[in-house]
């Protein structure tokens, strides 16, 4: 199997939306998870989501890869947004929203 | 982690911040900061973050799970 980065790496170039997260949207396992879900589809986007509490290697090395310490993380079109409490922030101001509309970004089936 | 050494980590790592701390569940493990820096300025919101992740000395995401961060520039 390829390295946890590399396999990271993968994963945020081949999905326009991406949040790594603690759970699944349906059922995430933490606070903080469940407000990045809770963000992502108030905005009504598509989105893909990693559960990290299934991968130990993704779990730890995604902290490495942006080096941000820690989890839900949001990227958009490879690029790294932020956590939960950056996606309040820009969501409040109506920057996510924004930048959903800039990354052209698919609405929510 | 206590609120007084959260706070006390900040400002040592960032000189003139000012920080306030509020311990949302009352069980000294889930807090919100609030810090307002100079150094902030002209800074993405990622980098302050970083920033004060980084004064916090690795505790983030370890010994402090829970803190909701709130970053600004002084008016």
């Amino acid at each position: 199997m390829a390295d946890p980065q590399s396999r990271i790496a993968d994963i945020v170039q081949s999905h326009d939306v991406v949040l790594f997260m603690k759970g699944t949207p349906l059922f995430p396992q933490c606070g903080f998870s469940s407000r990045a879900v809770a963000i992502l589809d108030h905005l009504g986007v598509q989105y893909d989501s990693v559960d990290v509490l299934q991968d130990m290697e993704i779990r730890s090395g995604i902290k490495q890869f942006s080096d941000w310490p820690t989890i839900p993380q949001l990227y958009v079109k490879g690029e790294f947004v932020g956590g939960s409490d950056i996606m309040m922030e820009m969501f409040e101001a109506g920057e996510l929203h924004q930048l959903m509309q800039d990354a052209q970004v698919a609405p929510a089936n | 982690m206590a609120a007084d050494e959260i706070a006390g980590l900040i400002r040592s790592g960032l000189p003139g911040a000012e920080v306030e701390i509020t311990d949302l569940a009352g069980d000294g493990d889930h807090y919100a900061a609030r810090v307002v820096w100079d150094g902030f300025r002209g800074k993405p919101r990622v980098a302050q973050h970083k920033a004060v992740y980084a004064a916090l000395e690795g505790r983030m995401g370890g010994a402090l799970h829970a803190l909701q961060l709130t970053t600004a520039v002084p008016n």
